[in-house]
C-alpha cells in the first residue's frame, strides 16, 4: 500500500483506480480513518439522488473531493453512524454516507 | 472632480458561503442598504451604496454565497445570472469583487478561475486577514495576484480594515474599463472541474505556505459539539434555552404592543364617529395588523439566537446533527432552521426555506412548516386548557395542563414529520437530495453585524405584514362586518354578516366534530391569525374584551361546550390552516396558487379527521 501512496495521485484516472488494491469507499470509513482520495466516480445509486450521479460527482468535485486530496473522517452521527464529518485538506465538510459512496480512498496504514 | 463628472458604477460581491461577504457588505455600505426581491423570484436582493474618494457613487450588490457558477438553488441562479448580466431588469456589474476567506482559499480559487472566464474586471478581497495573520499563514500577495490576474486587497470586514483600499482598487478597475464583452464561461464538466482544481492547487502551493499556528480550536469544540450523544444533548439544551427566551424575554414587549394596539383602537373608536370607517380602522386595520405585528418581539428574539449561532458557525453543525433524524422523515438537514423559526411564526420560517437547494425538499418543508406550533396558537390553547383541563398533578410532579400543552406541541412536530414522510413516500419517491455542507471554522460573532442582520429581519417581517397580511385582514374584516346587523337585532352583529352566514352554512358539516354555530362563526375571523379566534369567540358569546379577561370567557365556554367539544377544538387547532397570512406567504414563495391550495386542503382534512376522532372518542368515554 505504501508504494501506491508514493505514486503521484494526479496521474490516476478512473481505470487506474480499478486496479488499486486496498482503496475503499469513503462511505464505509470510520472516525480516525485517513488517507488520500484516489477516485471520484459517478456510478452509485443511479437515478436515486434526485440530481443524477453526474451532478453528484460534480458537486463532490466542487467541494474539493478530488483525486489527490487528503481526507480524514472526524465524526459520525448518532443514528446509523450517519452523516459523517470529514476534514478535506484544511476544510471540514459534513456529508451523508450514501453521497460518499463514489469517493474512493486509499487509507493510510494504521 | 465633481459628483456629476463621474457616472455611478455597479459592483457585485461574490464568494463562498461564510467568507464574510455580509460583513464586508455592511462595512462598505454602512446603513445605506436596501433589501428587496429580485423580479419574479423570491431571492432577497441586497443593495447598498458607497462613495469613493474620487466622488463616485458605487452601488454594491451582495449576491448569495456560492461555490460555483453552476447554479443549483434559486439563490445560486441569481448569483450566476447577476454575474453573467442575464438577470431580468439588471445590468451586469462593472466590477466583480470576489470575497475570499484568506484561511480557506482552496475552493474559492476554483470559483475565481470560473469568474475570470466571465470576462469582467475583478478584485479579490482577501477577507479575515486578521485570522490568517494570527495563524501565521504566509500568503505571497504579489505572486497570487499575478497568477490570478487580478488585484488583491486584504480586508478585515468586521474591523472595517482595508475597505478604502478595496474601493480604490475597484475605482481603478473601472477607470481601466477592461471589460471583455464575450463571456467564455460555460458549465464545466467533471473533467474541467478536476483541471480547475489542479490549477487552483498549483496556485495555492506556489503562493501560500501552511499556517504556523493552525486553528485547533474548531477541532476541539467539534469533539464536543459533534459528539453523537453530547452533541445532540447540547443542541436540545440550546433549543430549550432559546424557547424559554423567546417566550419570557419577549413577553413584556409583546404585551406592551398588544396594549398599544388595543389602546390605539380604543383611541380611534373614541374620536371617530361610530360607523363603517371606524369599524374598518379599529377592527380591520388596527386589530388585524396588530394581531400579527405583536409577534415581532418573539420573532426578533428567535432570530437573535439564530443569527448568533449562524455567525458563530454552529447552525451547520445543528443541521449535521439533525440530518439523520429529519432525514428519516424525508426532510433535509437544512430544513432544521426554517422549522425552528416556525415555532415563533410560520411566516419567517417559510421565508427562510430559501436556503434549501432542491425544489422538492423546499416545498416539503414549506408544506409542513405551519404544523409547527406557532405562538399564535398559544392563546387558543391556553384558553381551552384553562376552561376544560383540570389543574391536577400527574405522577406527583407534572401538572396536567402543562402535559396537555406539551402534547399539543408534540402532536405538531410528529404530524409535520409524518406528513413529510408520507409526501416523500407517495408523491416524490426515491429522489433524496445529496447533503453536502461545509462546517465552517468557529468565529466570535461581531455584535454590530448581528444587530444589523436582526434589524434587517425585523424590517422584512414588517414589510410582509404590510404587503401580504394587510389585504388578508381587510378580507376577513369585510366578511365579518357585511352586511351589518338589522335594526333591533339581539344577536351579536357578526351573526348577520357574511361570516355568520358561512358559519351557519358550514355548521352541519362541523356538527360531527362537536362544533356549534358560534364556534363555526368564530373560525372565520380566526383566519386572520389563530389567536384572533379567542376574540371572535368573545364576540359571538357577546363577552366584551375577551382578550383582557380570558377567565370570563373560559367560564362561559365551560357552560356552553362539553369537554369533548373543547378537546375537539384543540385538536382542530393543531392542524387547521387558520392563518390567511401563511397562505399568502406560501403563494408568494412558491409563485403559484397550487401549493397554498394543497396546503389549505390537506391541513383542513387533517384538522377535521383529528377533531372527529377526538370528539367521538371523548363522547364514547363519557365526556360528551
Ligand atoms: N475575525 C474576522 N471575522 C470575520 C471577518 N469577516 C467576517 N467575519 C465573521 O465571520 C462570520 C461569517 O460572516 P458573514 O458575513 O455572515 O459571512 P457570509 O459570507 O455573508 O456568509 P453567508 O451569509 O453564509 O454567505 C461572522 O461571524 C463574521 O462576524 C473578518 O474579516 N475577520
Amino acid at each position: 500500500m505504501h508504494d501506491m501512496l508514493a505514486q503521484p495521485a494526479e496521474a490516476l484516472t478512473a481505470s487506474d483506480a480499478d486496479a488499486i488494491a486496498g482503496a475503499v469507499r469513503l462511505s464505509v470509513a470510520r472516525p480516525g480513518d485517513r488517507g488520500v482520495i484516489v477516485d471520484v466516480r459517478a456510478e452509485s445509486h443511479p437515478g436515486d439522488h434526485g440530481v443524477g450521479v453526474d451532478e453528484l460527482q460534480r458537486r463532490l468535485l466542487e467541494f474539493g473531493f478530488v483525486e489527490g486530496a487528503r481526507v480524514e473522517v472526524l465524526h459520525e452521527g448518532a443514528i446509523w453512524r450517519d452523516p459523517i464529518a470529514v476534514r478535506l485538506d484544511e476544510m471540514r465538510i459534513g456529508l451523508r454516507r450514501r453521497d460518499a459512496e463514489d469517493v474512493w480512498v486509499l487509507l493510510d496504514p494504521k | 472632480m465633481s459628483d456629476a463628472a463621474l457616472p455611478g458604477a455597479r459592483i457585485a460581491l461574490v464568494g463562498n458561503p461564510n467568507s464574510g461577504k455580509t460583513a464586508l457588505f455592511n462595512a462598505l455600505t454602512g446603513s445605506r442598504q436596501k433589501v428587496a426581491n429580485y423580479a419574479g423570484v423570491t431571492v432577497e436582493r441586497k443593495e447598498g451604496q458607497v462613495a469613493t474618494a474620487a466622488g463616485r457613487t458605487l452601488s454594491v450588490l451582495d449576491l448569495p454565497g456560492t461555490y460555483s457558477l453552476r447554479a443549483r438553488s434559486p439563490d445560486e441562479v441569481v448569483t450566476r445570472d447577476a454575474v453573467l448580466g442575464k438577470l431580468a431588469g439588471e445590468t451586469a456589474p462593472d466590477v466583480l469583487v470576489c470575497v475570499a476567506d484568506a484561511t480557506n482559499l482552496r475552493l474559492v480559487l476554483r470559483l475565481i478561475l470560473e469568474l475570470k472566464a466571465v470576462g469582467r474586471p475583478m478584485v479579490l478581497a482577501l477577507n479575515m486577514y486578521d485570522i490568517a495573520q494570527r495563524q501565521g499563514l504566509r500568503i505571497d500577495l504579489e505572486g497570487l495576484s499575478r497568477d490570478l490576474g487580478c488585484p488583491i486587497v486584504t480586508t478585515v470586514a468586521t474591523r472595517k480594515r482595508g475597505i478604502d483600499d478595496l474601493v480604490a482598487q475597484v475605482e481603478s478597475q473601472i477607470a481601466a474599463g477592461a471589460i471583455n464583452p464575450d463571456s467564455t464561461w460555460r458549465e464545466p464538466d467533471a473533467g474541467q472541474i478536476r483541471d480547475a482544481h489542479r490549477e487552483a492547487q498549483r496556485i495555492l502551493k506556489a503562493n501560500v505556505r501552511a499556517p504556523e499556528r493552525p486553528d485547533t480550536f474548531t477541532g476541539k469544540v467539534d469533539t464536543v459539539l459533534l459528539h453523537p450523544v453530547a452533541g445532540l444533548a447540547i443542541l436540545f439544551a440550546l433549543l430549550f434555552v432559546m424557547f424559554q427566551a423567546v417566550f419570557t424575554w419577549s413577553k413584556a414587549a409583546g404585551d406592551l404592543m398588544t396594549d398599544g394596539f388595543t389602546g390605539l383602537g380604543g383611541f380611534v373608536a373614541a374620536h371617530l364617529p361610530a360607523g363603517m370607517l371606524t369599524s374598518f380602522l379599529t377592527d380591520g386595520v388596527i386589530s388585524g395588523v396588530g394581531s400579527v405585528i405583536v409577534f415581532l418581539p418573539q420573532i426578533l428574539v428567535l432570530f437573535f439566537f439564530i443569527i448568533l449561532l449562524e455567525d458563530f458557525g454552529y447552525m451547520a453543525r445543528a443541521a449535521f446533527l439533525m440530518d439523520r433524524i429529519m432525514g428519516g422523515a424525508g426532510l433535509h438537514g437544512r430544513a432544521f432552521i426554517p422549522l425552528l423559526s416556525s415555532f415563533a411564526c410560520a411566516i419567517p420560517g417559510i421565508m427562510s426555506t430559501r436556503v434549501i437547494d432542491n425544489k422538492r425538499d423546499r416545498l416539503t418543508t414549506i408544506m409542513v412548516a405551519p404544523l409547527m406550533t406557532c405562538s399564535a396558537r398559544i392563546p387558543v390553547y391556553t384558553l381551552i386548557i384553562s376552561a376544560f383541563i383540570p389543574n391536577r398533578q400527574v405522577l406527583g410532579v407534572l401538572s396536567l395542563p402543562g402535559l396537555v400543552m406539551f402534547g399539543l406541541y408534540a402532536a405538531g412536530i410528529i404530524s409535520a414529520l409524518g406528513v413529510s414522510f408520507i409526501t416523500r413516500r407517495l408523491f416524490w419517491r426515491g429522489a433524496v437530495e445529496p447533503f453536502l455542507m461545509e462546517l465552517p471554522a468557529y468565529k466570535l460573532p461581531d455584535p454590530v453585524n448581528v444587530l444589523r442582520s436582526l434589524f434587517l429581519r425585523g424590517k422584512i417581517f414588517i414589510t410582509r405584514a404590510g404587503t401580504i397580511i394587510f389585504p388578508m385582514m381587510i378580507l376577513v374584516w369585510f366578511l365579518s362586518s357585511f352586511p351589518g346587523a338589522p335594526a333591533g337585532a339581539t344577536d351579536p352583529a357578526i351573526n348577520y354578516s357574511l361570516a355568520g352566514r358561512i358559519g351557519h352554512l358550514l355548521q352541519p358539516a362541523l356538527a360531527p366534530i362537536g362544533f356549534n354555530w358560534q364556534m363555526t362563526i368564530a373560525l372565520i375571523p380566526g383566519f386572520a391569525a389563530r389567536e384572533v379566534a379567542v376574540a371572535a369567540l368573545g364576540t359571538v358569546y357577546a363577552i366584551g374584551n375577551a382578550d383582557a379577561a380570558p377567565g370570563a370567557l373560559a367560564t362561559t365556554l365551560q357552560h356552553h361546550w362539553s369537554i369533548a367539544t373543547g378537546l375537539a377544538f384543540l385538536a382542530w387547532y393543531v392542524f387547521a390552516p387558520q392563518c390567511a397570512s401563511t397562505i399568502g406567504v406560501v403563494k408568494r414563495e412558491t409563485n403559484s396558487w397550487l401549493w397554498p391550495a394543497v396546503m389549505l386542503v390537506y391541513m383542513t382534512a387533517l384538522a377535521y379527521i383529528a377533531a372527529l376522532l377526538v370528539y367521538q372518542v371523548a363522547r364514547a368515554s363519557g365526556l360528551g
